[in-house]
């Protein structure tokens, strides 16, 4: 079965290209396009992974992860954090709060889509 | 007793001796005579008794004559002497004593008057000296105060104790824009000569600095200073550098001794919002970037896909275009922002315009010996600018034109358009070709003497201004225009400050630095040493009861015994009533004076700022403290300071003078009376008046305040009612 991707940004410029990525690369797929969407939709479609933006209106993507990690349902989910934020003490602190990998804007897609299907263990 | 009595009583005495002699022989005859002898004898003398005595008294007459003259030279000569030269010690040391009497006394005399002069010789030659040395002494301060004046940098001097000897100008304008009081104390209210510092810093923030000089000291470091940074009450940021003013101790390897310490403040306010614009400019422009940068990055990556359908080709491609136009907004938008600041760079002097323009003038004309004239130059137009190398290149371009050119003559203009100043240097005749200009500009100027590595072009770099010919053919003249940036304009209150005082203001006192604290109840202080507010108030009337309200606070500060004219308080109060015509005929104030001035709210704090830790002195003051503390419920702002009035101090030096007005006092005293009847003029005299008391009140044996306060009491006027 293929496994289910969250990508979670309100910035529709990159959300086309993620989500053309990550289909093309056999996930299924599905959008939030704030924190509070995005927290809806990881309860309801429980994704195997959430793409989550750091930058978004509603819930910021700390504070989604935080709520994430705090429901023992949800273990399961692997979080990747995306951000413009690229200061040392912001990585530290998403990583901290239980964030599985970080990576910072702008990325190589491939680098990413290596980096998701490590996250899954998947081979690359 | 008195040399007189002592040589009557001399005389008497000899007198005495001769008559007891004779009076003893004739006894001493009779008695040793037998009895028939003495029958035989007493015919014969009986009638001549009369003869016997005198005999007798010729003998005391003869001894009173040769005694008194005995006496004269023994006792009356040297008294005279005594006397004399007790005159030259105590009181004429011009004086010199008459040699008279005897041969001895005259040469004692005469040593004395050698002895006198030697003395007056040391004593004119100790009191040169000492004028000298204060001349030196108080060139020196002045040389000090010049110097301090002119400083860029605020600069307040205080004691142990925190009281203020010594500030700038600067300091003075930076404490009025720090004050929340109104304009009326001129920063007064904050900074004056013996005023606390503590009423701007925190005492615990300067006790520390204070305490790691001492440790920098102790660890013997090569520079004991401390720096802070501290917020005002009024919300201002303030960098502030503290360096120790140690005192010049006995021994050179003695531990050095703290008197006071140096405060060298910068208002960092404007600077510290610069930056954090600045970071906040930045951090859009690094943030937005990324996620711009990434959202491209990954639409480029995404079109590599060969098998893309045309739909998704066109979504990615507009994906490109919209990130690559936002980001050019962007960059415009942080780029247009970062102008402002960028010119920064370069430390760069605010200054109005037409002051540049004036130095350029003068400078031109001088160095060149080109006549100069202005056309249109707007004084609301602050530049910022490097002065010196931008009339060198004033200068400069004026020495080319005269040169080559054959110009006889430059004018100037002065405008501003959006952020940018236009200076023009204009000229009537052929305007050069662009060649020429070109070369002007690259060329390191060099003119009349004067040389200088720079370029035209790198005096107009440093302030990111621009340089261009223009022709104006009409007039058949051309003129280069020089952009510059703007300043904002700032308040010229400089030169009013400078006006009050035809002199130096009185900006420090030394004296301060000899004065603790310790605890001294004020009454036991003495008048001459103690800090007075001297203030006169007008009024709407004589009744404060019946609503009468004061419309004008003036007052001056004495401190150490000077009258600080520079620092003083005066302001026109909204009374928010009328004012009746009999009143402005007084003291001339009218109510179109009064519209718009503030109320009594909002002056009486700052009045009552401008006189903390000081004796209020008021001629009549219960009349105006009764307006005070009318006050004092509504506002909750009570003078509770001691209150020294010169009515009933006059009353207290001329008991048997019947006025004791204002005017009649100026009279007895000297002081020359002028603008009286301002509540600042009234101030003034009275304070002046009150000066020339203290050594008055002290010669009837009042010296402390407790002193004038209890005389006060006594007087007749203390007790009669207002």
């Amino acid at each position: 079965m293929a496994k289910k991707i969250l990508i979670a940004d309100d910035e529709q410029n990159i959300v086309i290209s993620l989500e053309f990525l990550m289909k093309r690369e056999g996930f299924t797929v599905c959008v939030a396009n704030d924190g509070q969407e995005a927290l809806d939709k990881v309860r309801s479609e429980s994704p195997d992974l959430v793409l989550l933006d750091v930058m978004m209106p509603r819930k910021n993507g700390y504070e989604v992860c935080q709520e994430i990690r705090a429901e023992p349902a949800l273990q399961g989910t692997r979080i990747l954090m995306l951000t413009a934020k690229g200061r040392e003490t912001e990585v530290t602190k998403g990583l901290a709060i239980g964030a599985d990998a970080y990576m910072t804007k702008p990325f190589s897609t491939k680098e990413l889509v290596a980096k998701v299907k490590s996250l899954l263990d998947m081979p690359a | 007793m008195t040399p007189k009595g002592r040589q009557a009583l001399a005389v008497a005495a000899a007198c005495g001796l001769v008559v007891a002699v004779l009076a003893g022989a004739g006894v001493a005859v009779w008695q040793d005579l037998a009895p028939d002898e003495r029958e035989l004898l007493e015919p014969i003398l009986n009638p001549r008794l009369g003869l016997l005595i005198m005999i007798g008294l010729v003998g005391v007459g003869a001894a009173a004559v040769a005694m008194k003259a005995f006496a004269q030279a023994g006792i009356g000569g040297p008294a005279l002497l005594a006397d004399e030269i007790g005159l030259i010690v105590g009181t004429d040391p011009a004086r010199r004593v008459k040699p008279s009497g005897s041969p001895e006394l005259k040469r004692i005399a005469e040593a004395v008057n050698t002895l006198a002069d030697q003395r007056r010789s040391l004593q004119e030659d100790v009191e040169a000296r000492i004028h000298e040395a204060r001349l030196s002494v108080e060139e020196e301060r002045n040389r000090l105060a010049a110097l301090m004046s002119e400083l860029n940098q605020s600069v307040v001097v205080c004691n142990l104790d925190g009281r203020i000897l010594l500030y700038n100008n600067r300091a003075r304008l930076q404490f009025k824009a720090l004050s929340d009081a109104p304009a009326a104390s001129g920063g007064g209210g904050l900074i004056g000569l013996g005023r606390s510092i503590y009423t701007v810093f925190e005492r615990s923030l300067i006790v520390h600095a204070l305490e790691s000089i001492q440790e920098r000291i102790r660890r013997q470091s090569a520079q004991p200073v401390a720096n802070f940074v501290t917020t005002t009450r009024a919300g201002q940021l303030l960098r502030v550098q503290m360096a120790p003013v140690l005192a010049t101790a006995g021994e050179a390897d003695a531990e050095p001794v703290v008197s006071g310490f140096v405060l060298m403040l910068d208002n960092i306010t404007r600077n510290f919002e610069a930056e954090t614009k600045r970071d906040q400019m930045l951090h859009t422009l690094t943030e937005g970037s990324r996620s711009s940068l990434a959202n491209l990055r990954a639409a480029a990556e995404m079109l590599e896909y060969p098998d893309l359908d045309a739909e998704l080709k066109d979504r990615f491609l507009k994906v490109i275009r919209d990130e690559v136009q936002g980001m050019s907004r962007r960059l415009d938008e942080t780029a247009n922002a970062f102008a402002d600041s960028l010119k920064t760079r370069w430390p760069l002097d605010e200054m109005q315009g037409a002051d540049l323009v004036a130095a350029a003038q003068r400078r031109v004309e001088k160095k060149l010996g080109l006549p100069t004239k202005l056309e249109d130059v707007d004084p609301t137009v602050w530049v910022k600018v490097d002065s010196f190398s931008l009339l060198q290149a004033i200068a400069y371009l004026a020495s080319r034109l005269s040169d080559e050119f054959e110009v006889r003559e430059v004018r100037f203009r002065l405008s501003s358009a959006g952020r940018l100043a236009h200076l023009d240097l204009i000229w009537s005749g052929q305007a050069m070709s662009t060649e020429t200009v070109m070369a002007w500009e690259l060329e390191p100027m060099s003119f009349a003497g004067e040389s200088s590595p720079l370029t035209v072009r790198d005096v107009v770099a440093r302030h990111d201004g621009e340089i261009w010919l223009q022709r104006e053919k009409t007039q058949h003249r051309a003129f280069f225009r020089l952009l510059l940036p703007l300043a904002a304009p700032q308040e010229q209150v400089e030169a009013a400050v400078y006006l009050k005082g035809d002199s130096r203001p009185e900006y420090y006192d030394f004296d301060l630095f000899k004065r603790t604290e310790g605890g001294h109840v004020l009454d036991d202080r003495l008048l001459s040493e103690l800090a007075f507010t001297v203030f006169d108030t007008e009024t709407t009337g004589l009744e404060p009861s019946e609503g009468d309200e004061i419309i004008q606070i003036g007052a001056t500060r004495i401190v150490n015994g000077k009258l600080l004219r520079s620092e003083s308080f005066d302001q026109l109060v909204d009374p928010q009533r009328e004012l009746s015509e009999a009143s402005t005929k007084i003291h001339g104030i009218t109510p179109g004076m009064l519209a718009g001035q503030p109320t009594m709210d909002t002056v009486l704090p700052a009045f009552h700022a401008f006189a903390e830790d000081t004796v209020l002195v008021a001629h009549n003051a219960a009349f105006d403290m009764r307006f005070l503390q009318i006050k004092e419920d509504r506002t909750g702002i009570r003078f509770e300071q001691p209150v020294l009035d010169t009515l009933l101090l006059s009353a207290v030096i001329h008991p048997s003078q019947e006025s004791h007005r204002l005017e009649a006092i100026c009279e007895r005293m000297g002081v020359s009376v002028m603008g009286r009847h301002t509540a600042i003029g009234d101030a003034i005299v009275t304070g002046e008046v009150f000066l020339r008391m203290i050594p008055l009140l002290a010669e009837v044996g009042i010296r402390t305040l407790g002193d004038a306060r209890r005389a006060s009491e006594k007087t007749y006027y203390a007790r009669v009612k207002y």
